[in-house]
């Protein structure tokens, strides 16, 4: 998966997660829960689509990385760059 | 072919602990012994009219937007919108006692003007005791001292009128001890009632049952029908299945239950010692559904809902006889901004009730109490509100008993026990509560309630 695909997959689980939020004009390194209100529910739910989604497990440890999105997309293409986006 | 969880009791927690289940692919599977969903909050048809059941209003209403209420939170965890839930906000309610009115709305500045004109002595302690109130956390499951609210209440208010008068909403939505309420459960109804406040779905209650319902399937949940609990099967302490009324053994690894905490521990098998220690609720509710040929306001019904005592002071409890018609809520469904007028008035009158008693008579005697005590109910409230008894064209009246049968709540105590199981855990491992009896109060509450056990037990 490319950087923008990754990215794409990003804001598709936040579109899922918070249907009311306006998620087009995001900021790639401005903190997500100080643009669209995110909590620890929430981060949650992030974590735990990732799992759904793509088996990936990702440790308490890491949720740091997942504060922006520019840290979700650096942290997690590693993690998906083998694998093809869904058609 | 185990299931990762069963969940009891297809109520709003039931079903919220479902969707959250689903919706991260684990196997899940609902079972409801009623025919029809809802629980404590549920519907009921009669003569082609469909009735509400619980729902007077939702309370904790707040705007779209607004994502960190208890209403935002729930919307955002189960992933529907605001507008989903169609929801139309109270006119104005009011809390009517001999010598002063309160009325509110859903914005809390217009109640604190409403305390400041008619308690023009307490208004300083009123907003000490709100600053109080609005930084309590009173969602923290790890805490367990209970405090009662009436001692809090009175180091800030000095007139206990106001302080009943409070207390009175606050009571009759949401309180299943007699008497005092916990202070954490004052701060939970307070803050949804009068911070947040009214709101009804057009459609009702079936409406939002089915919305869930819906999403709960088209996450590949399963959701049984007709199909009771006789048991919770457990084995060294870890419980491993269910039976079904219908003697089907469904095997799990987890298993959440709605029925209620005693009500659960009654059916594990085998028994537990713990049984016997836990008190049982005892407060429980008469309703009269009185259909009307005009608009309530018509009629000199123009508030959403009032909480009344034709007595000078309030007391909540259960009365030594079969209900009491000194108080009550009275609930008109029509005044709420829906985007079109309903088609027929309704004025709900719901009074406190004895379950004991009613749970004594013979079928006969059951029936025409009834009538006896709907009309002497009726009466009382003309004492004090316009008659309306040559408009109403349909009535029908449900009582603790009929309470208990639809919802094996014991006592038809339609708030639970009074002591609440904040963490939802049990004895036996891997079985929870969601609930009612875990401490989450209302429509909102109980969603919730089921929406944190699955998160906190079974996704973590």
């Amino acid at each position: 998966m490319t950087i923008d695909e990754v990215r794409q997959i990003i804001l598709n689980i936040l579109e899922d997660i918070a249907p009311d939020e306006d998620i087009s004009s995001i900021d790639d390194n401005t903190k997500l829960r100080d643009q669209i209100d995110l909590d620890s529910m929430d981060f949650l739910d992030i974590v735990m689509e990732l799992r759904k989604r793509f088996n990936i497990e990702v440790p308490e440890k890491d949720y740091e990385h997942l504060a922006t999105l520019a840290g979700c997309i650096s942290y997690l293409q590693p993690l998906l760059k083998d694998r093809l986006a869904a058609s | 072919m185990a299931y990762d969880a069963i969940i009891i009791g297809s109520g709003l927690s039931g079903l919220a602990a479902g969707i959250r289940l689903a919706m991260f692919n684990k196997k899940v599977c609902i079972v409801e012994k009623h025919t029809v969903l809802g629980g404590l909050n549920s519907f009921y048809v009669r003569k082609n009219r469909t009735f509400d059941v619980g729902l007077h209003a939702m309370t904790n209403f707040t705007p779209k937007g607004v994502r960190n209420s208890p209403l935002g939170k729930l919307l955002k965890q189960l992933r529907f919108s605001h507008d989903d839930f169609r929801l139309c906000q109270q006119h104005m309610s009011e809390i009517r006692f001999p010598e002063h009115v309160l009325r509110f709305t859903n914005d809390f500045e217009f109640f604190r003007q409403e305390v400041a004109d008619q308690f023009p002595k307490e208004i300083d302690g009123f907003n000490k005791l709100v600053e109080k109130i609005l930084s309590f956390d009173e969602l923290n499951l790890n805490d367990n001292e209970t405090l009662g609210s009436r001692p809090i209440l009175e180091s800030f208010i000095k007139d206990p009128v106001l302080i009943d008068m409070l207390n009175c909403p606050l009571m009759y939505y949401g309180n299943a001890r007699e008497g005092d309420m916990d202070f954490y459960q004052f701060v939970i109804m307070f803050k949804s009632i009068f911070v947040e406040g009214f709101a009804k779905p057009v459609g009702g209650m079936h409406y939002i049952l089915n919305l869930l319902e819906e999403k709960f399937k088209q996450l590949g949940g399963e959701l049984r029908m007709g199909s009771g609990v006789t048991s919770i099967n457990a084995e060294k302490g870890s419980v491993e299945s269910v039976t079904l009324e219908s003697g089907e053994q469904l095997a799990a690894e987890s298993v959440i239950s709605s029925m209620g905490y005693i009500e659960t521990l009654n059916h594990c098998s085998p028994s537990l010692k713990e049984t016997d220690e836990c008190e049982t609720g005892k407060v429980s509710f008469m309703e009269s559904l009185c259909v009307v040929d005009r608009e309530p306001r018509d009629l000199g019904y123009d508030k959403s809902i009032v909480f009344f005592s034709t007595q000078p002071r309030f007391d909540y409890k259960v009365p030594n006889e079969m209900i009491n018609v000194s108080t009550g809520v009275l609930c008109c469904s029509n005044n709420f901004n829906y985007p079109e007028p309903m088609k027929e008035g309704l004025i709900r009158l719901t009074n406190l009730a004895n379950f004991a008693q009613w749970d004594a008579l013979p079928r006969k005697d059951y029936i025409q109490a009834k009538k006896n005590w709907r009309n002497q109910a009726l009466e009382s409230l003309f004492t004090f509100f316009p008659d309306f008894r040559d408009n109403v064209v349909f009535l029908d009246s449900f009582t603790p008993k009929t309470i208990k049968k639809y919802t094996g709540h014991i006592n038809g105590a339609v708030y639970g026990s009074p002591e609440k199981i904040k963490n939802g855990k049990t004895p036996v491992k891997n079985l929870y509560i969601c609930g009612t009896d875990q401490g989450f109060l209302g429509i909102i509450g109980a969603t919730l309630s089921g929406i944190s056990m699955a998160n906190l037990h079974l996704l973590r």
